[in-house]
């Protein structure tokens, strides 16, 4: 069966082990993280964790999920679909670019990708893209001909689109039963 | 108040009304078992011969009175030993809080003389566990790991304590367990939208669908689960039956939910589950399960289990809901509260025809009674005949396991004491232990195979020590019982490493701990050795030879369609 790729936007204490205990649930359960994005929020003592997996299922991402909300330092998890979610992450390639053409021609291609480059060296150039994973390996692989030096992925971030926030369905009765979780 | 890390956790544990602990003393946890005995008359701690029978002993405590079992270890080994006792109760949702000291806060992460990492270690099988470096924090913590272990669907919690911490002075005031949740972090923790103390009442149109499923059932059956035992909805559980008038299977973690005595039982359901139990799953056209999770042993496999019913599954955990089967109908809440709510709207019903049926296929195994041997069945007649109605039984894990789940009846929660989920060989004398300290009055057995008796038999030692009379009943067939089987029908009989050719003598086993014991060959031994045993007050070894080739009747293999008897 193929297996699609899901996002799931996390709430977490921000504290000490609390990394290990979520990524740890999805080793144990069988599923290996694509993509792994974590830091503060507005609030500091709430970290935001993006995760993605590959599952066969939504209905095994549901139970996943459910599995996640149990945890204590979690507050509160949301499956975000392709449709209603933005989806960015930022790429960071060192390119080999040693002659005045391939320099050339990398600051074309990065112009066209509203990419930045972000560093220049006598031998290299470092561009940033931002975008979903179309776009970054669209350039990824354009540049690689010029030999990628080294290249560094910050995993996906997401956030739903419009005004609805990751709170919404721990308050009310939708997708997830009734309200609150029973420790 | 100010007072040590030590007599703050002590004062915590008897703001929650505790007063028994199982535990094992070592070099870290000193300061706690200093402090201890100041409270030796408050708190009665059972040094086990070994951290893994304190944490089954807490286990089988919990089990048996439905309170929070308390057990303490030092740090390192202590902790480890610890490992499959709190993997036990997490599989069976025990409410137990595992405290455990580590060294202090300067020798911490330094590879110190028996330091481990043991919340790491047991993250994957505890509720919550918690690493508490300063004194200032341990009442609160202890607050909080009591109330979850205990909310909900129960579990262990983990608490390791710095060694510093239990020395060094903080800030105490007592406060009444009612008031817990309104301070500290439990106070934040249920003041967040995700997670809450108390189960969710149900949602009325979920019931009202229900009960409608109901009305429209021609062949109802009814699964009791651990849940049942757990919250202690057996009155109810029973009444919903009558009500119902539907056969009822009972799971291995059931046992004790639904009186085993009722003409509306068909037994086991499962693996070793009861022709009636497997064919009523096959045929009922709605099948309601409370506190059932449908693991592997019961379900056998997802993909058929009760193929040609609408399946309804009622648990207090809504990661259990369509986890291991795909369900129709759900309900989230506590067993309880689900049933009051059902037997208040569903009607008498009278289903006969169904029930002709289901139990026109038997509800237990016929074993035969004759032969040289003595056999489990004769044993578990006997002990229904002489011991007294309201007996304790712990078992291990094995053959013996299912004869005492098959052939005993069980009529009230907690009083089968066994590691359903976790399956830990071993189990049986340390929870035996645990029911005998808290229950004094009623008589505990034992109940083993050889091989599991092997695993934690030293604790004969605690059993003679503080005067506790459990009677240990060995099904002895010198082999790996349950193993066994499986290579006899699955493996060609390729009996690799399951017979056990030189056995102790336990008998003199039981006497080299100040026990008595003795060998039995036929029933009328046996009767006469349980009547010695329940008349001399002390620890009992009965020894009862069993042929080798007994096996547990009837069988599905593992996956295969529940009434695909591999034997009947």
């Amino acid at each position: 069966m193929e297996k699609k790729r899901y996002t799931l936007a996390v709430l977490v204490d921000n504290s000490s082990g609390v990394l290990s205990q979520v990524s740890r649930l999805f080793s144990r359960k069988g599923y290996n993280i694509e993509s792994l994005a974590v830091g503060t929020t507005d609030v500091p003592e709430i970290s935001r964790i993006t995760i993605e997996v590959l599952a066969e299922k939504e209905a095994n991402v549901v139970l996943l999920c459910n599995q996640l909300r149990k945890l204590l330092p979690v507050h509160s998890v949301k499956m975000l679909t392709a449709s209603h979610a933005i989806r960015r992450e930022l790429v960071l390639i060192k390119v080999r670019a040693e002659t005045s053409e391939a320099r050339n021609e990398i600051i074309q291609i990065a112009s066209v990708f509203r990419a930045n480059i972000i560093d220049v060296a006598p031998a290299s150039l470092t561009l940033a893209v931002i975008g979903e994973e179309e776009k970054t390996v669209a350039i990824q692989n354009l540049v690689e001909k010029n030999g990628i030096l080294e290249l560094v992925r910050t995993g996906v971030v997401a956030l739903e689109r419009g005004a609805y926030t990751i709170d919404e369905d721990t308050k009310e009765k939708g997708e997830f039963n009734y309200g609150k979780n029973v420790l | 108040m100010k007072e040590t890390g030590a007599k703050i956790l002590l004062d915590c544990l008897l703001e929650q009304g505790v007063d028994t602990v199982f535990g094992y003393p070592g070099g870290t946890i000193l300061n706690v078992y200093d402090a201890l005995y100041d409270y030796r008359d408050k708190i009665t701690h059972i040094r086990t011969a070994h951290e893994q029978g304190a944490s089954h002993a807490a286990d089988g405590y919990a089990r048996s009175t439905g309170k929070v079992g308390v057990c303490f270890a030092t740090s390192g080994p202590g902790a480890t030993n610890l490992v499959t006792g709190i993997a036990t109760a997490y599989m069976d949702s025990s409410p137990v809080v595992f405290i455990t000291c580590n060294v202090g806060k300067n020798l911490i992460g330094r590879d110190s003389f028996q330091e481990v990492d043991i919340t790491g270690i047991t993250m994957p099988i505890t509720k919550c566990n918690y690493l508490v470096s300063h004194a200032d924090q341990l009442a609160d913590v202890v607050r909080e790991g009591f109330a979850i272990a205990r909310s909900g669907r129960p579990g262990p919690v983990l608490i390791d304590i710095l060694k510093n911490a239990t020395a060094e002075e903080a800030e105490y005031e007592y406060l009444p367990r009612e008031l817990h949740h309104t301070q500290g972090r439990l106070a934040a923790l249920i003041s967040r939208a995700s997670h809450d103390l108390k189960a969710p009442e149900p949602d009325i149109a979920d019931i009202e669908k229900l009960v409608e499923l109901i009305n429209g059932a021609e062949k109802p059956l009814l699964i009791c689960g651990g849940g049942i035992v757990r919250g202690r909805a057996d009155k109810e559980f029973a009444e919903f039956a009558q009500r119902l008038d539907a056969p009822v299977a009972i799971t291995v973690m059931g046992g004790g939910g639904f009186n085993g005595r009722n003409p509306l039982t068909t037994g086991m359901i499962g693996m070793h589950g009861s022709q009636a139990s497997n064919m009523a799953v096959d045929n009922c056209d709605l099948l309601i399960a409370f506190g059932c999770r449908f693991s592997d042993r019961v379900a056998l496999n997802p993909a058929t289990f009760a193929q040609n019913a609408k399946i309804v599954q009622v648990d207090i955990d809504r990661s259990e809901i369509n986890k291991n089967v795909q369900t129709d109908h759900h309900i989230v809440g506590d067993a309880k509260r689900v049933l009051q709510l059902l037997n208040e709207r569903v009607e008498q019903q009278e289903h006969e025809a169904w029930k002709k049926y289901v139990f026109s296929f038997p509800t237990e195994t016929e074993y035969s009674l004759a032969g040289d041997t003595l056999t489990p069945k004769q044993i578990s007649d006997a002990v229904a005949r002489i011991a007294p109605w309201d007996t304790i039984v712990a078992t291990d894990v094995g053959q013996h396991q299912m004869w005492a789940i098959q052939h005993f009846h069980f009529d009230y929660p907690g009083q089968l004491l066994t590691s359903g989920g976790f399956g830990s060989m071993g189990f049986g004398l340390g929870a035996a232990i645990g029911a005998k300290v808290s229950h004094p009055d009623k008589t505990v057995l034992h109940i083993t195979g050889d091989g599991s008796f092997r695993m934690n038999c030293h604790e004969l030692a605690t059993v003679a020590y503080y005067h506790l009379p459990i009677i240990t009943i060995i099904y002895d067939n010198r082999t790996l019982g349950m193993v066994r089987q499986w290579q006899t029908l699955i493996y060609d009989k390729r009996y690799c490493e399951t017979d056990i050719a030189v056995e102790p003598d336990y008998v003199k086993l039981a006497e080299a701990y100040g026990l008595s014991g003795r060998r039995v060959t036929t029933v009328q031994d046996f009767e006469d050795a349980l009547r010695e045993a329940l008349a001399c007050g002390h620890g009992y070894v009965i020894d009862c030879a069993i042929d080798v080739d007994e096996k547990v009747r009837p069988m599905v293999n593992g996956g295969d369609h529940i009434t695909k008897f591999l034997l009947n």
